[in-house]
């Protein structure tokens, strides 16, 4: 139908481990420039679906298709298609052996051939981007938490993806290191990246999302627009979602204010 | 009369010293080529290789090190004219090279999963993950208890005296047998030099260690 136009179709994913289903019949379209935001509870198969979209896990059921290319394809080559998609995971996973420079220049000249020289400039300028100039040369041990993840964000750019995906980019941080990897977040958003995001991080989805799906069980609930969503969600569970949300950051100002 | 006995003897000692060392090398080679493939062919192989790896590395630990030299030698030398340095570099190579797949199948064990889903999410195929992310921190972690294999096995070279091979050991047992005595000088003197070259791995294996570390890397 319209889809020569959409970066990524998903149609009818099926994720089981075991016999547990994880991800349920779920389907959605992305285009290109769109940010698509994927919220619920723990356990709700965000992450597995996400994992599903570059083909870090193997689906039993329905297809991905990046552009013209069926992803889930027997055949796919996944290697030139994962070069193409953006991926930062949960706890970062930087290559604990190499510098942060080599940690991004690996994909440049192992996956696109670049010479060394290319490719460390390619390094300086993502890593600029990002704000870690100064840390060309750290290990990722010596970095915080969000400078560990702001790197892996350099690592995903400097292959200049056409989608990026986040794995709950900000779970894993501190939350003084959430902010400085949310801000490259929306610097990203401003530079008109196309991304999928699963986060807990409601007020940045709402902000930065044209779409959001909430998602229960393995299955989407809901799709709309974040003012949907957020404000007038039409389903029983969106909204019980979401107000428990609000009621559990109300509870935490109280604390913080009893604390006090 | 009893430094007489040693001092006389040093060039044989000395003969005896260098096949040691020469075997200590050639049988860790082996071991290492053989062991990483078992290693990997146990972690990453589809399950004929990883039964058939799984079989000579449970085969190679049960056999004790002496069975495996007379079969080895006197085994193959009824249809193969081998020589007993290279019966003894392969029967020990073969069982250090089991002994270092469980090493080595550890070490990979031991890098986190995210590893490779992060090196197979920039593109890179699985064969070329292993290569350039999975094995060298595997490698490193490798270090401590390949030191104790290594140091293990420059012992056992000395049972390669039992078919033949003059390395050190046998050289002590010519010098005790033409000196009629000094057996305790003579066998310390061997002793000795065996301690020697384990103080000399050590350190040699530990520089290596010190010049792979990486900030953050937790080594045994």
């Amino acid at each position: 139908m319209n889809g020569s136009k959409d970066l990524m179709r998903v149609s009818g994913l099926q994720k089981r481990f075991d016999n547990k289903t994880v991800v349920n019949d779920v389907s959605f379209t992305l285009a290109p420039g769109e940010i698509k935001g994927i919220i619920g509870p723990s356990g709700a198969g965000k992450s597995t679906l996400i994992r599903c979209l570059n083909g870090l896990e193997p689906v039993d059921g329905g297809q991905v298709w990046l552009d013209d290319i069926e992803l889930t394809a027997r055949r796919a080559d996944l290697d030139a298609l994962r070069a193409r998609i953006g991926f930062v995971f949960q706890d970062f996973n930087l290559f604990t052996h190499l510098t942060v420079r080599r940690n991004v220049t690996l994909g440049l000249i192992r996956v696109k051939k670049m010479s060394r020289r290319d490719a460390e400039t390619v390094a300086e300028r993502e890593l600029a981007r990002v704000g870690l100039a100064n840390k060309l040369d750290a290990y990722p041990a010596e970095l915080s938490g969000g400078q560990q993840q702001r790197v892996s964000i350099a690592r995903a750019l400097a292959m200049e993806p056409e989608l990026m995906l986040f794995d709950e980019p900000t779970s894993a941080l501190d939350p003084q290191s959430v902010g400085s990897v949310l801000r490259v977040m929306r610097q990203l958003v401003a530079e008109g990246m196309t991304m999928i995001i699963v986060s807990h991080e409601m007020a940045f989805i709402e902000a930065v999302a044209d779409d959001v799906l909430f998602m229960v069980d393995g299955a989407i609930v809901e799709e709309g627009s974040a003012k949907q969503i957020f404000h007038h969600p039409e389903q029983q569970a969106t909204r019980a979602f979401i107000d428990g949300i609000a009621a559990a950051m109300v509870g935490d100002i109280e604390n913080q204010a009893t604390s006090a | 009369m009893i430094y007489h006995a040693i001092w006389n003897n040093l060039p044989y000692l000395a003969e005896g010293t260098a096949i040691t060392i020469a075997l200590t090398v050639v049988l860790l080679t082996t071991g290492v080529v053989v062991g990483t493939t078992l290693g990997l062919a146990q972690s990453y192989g589809a399950w004929p290789l990883r039964w058939g790896a799984t079989l000579i590395e449970r085969l190679f630990r049960a056999i004790p090190a002496v069975v495996l030299l007379f079969l080895f030698y006197y085994g193959i030398s009824g249809f193969y004219d081998i020589s007993s340095f290279s019966a003894a570099a392969l029967a020990l190579g073969l069982r250090s090279a089991a002994y270092q797949s469980q090493i080595f199948r550890g070490a990979i064990a031991s890098v986190p999963s995210g590893q490779m889903a992060a090196a197979r999410a920039i593109g890179l195929s699985r064969p070329r993950a292993i290569v350039d992310i999975v094995l060298p921190q595997a490698l490193r972690q490798a270090i401590g208890p390949w030191t104790n294999e290594a140091l293990s096995e420059l012992k056992d070279t000395s049972l390669a005296y039992t078919i033949g091979v003059v390395e050190l050991m046998r050289q002590a047992d010519y010098i005790v047998s033409a000196n009629y005595g000094h057996t305790l000088a003579v066998y310390s003197a061997a002793a000795a030099v065996y301690l020697l070259l384990s103080l000399a791995a050590t350190w040699l294996l530990g520089r290596a260690d010190a010049r792979l570390r990486v900030p953050g890397f937790a080594h045994s």
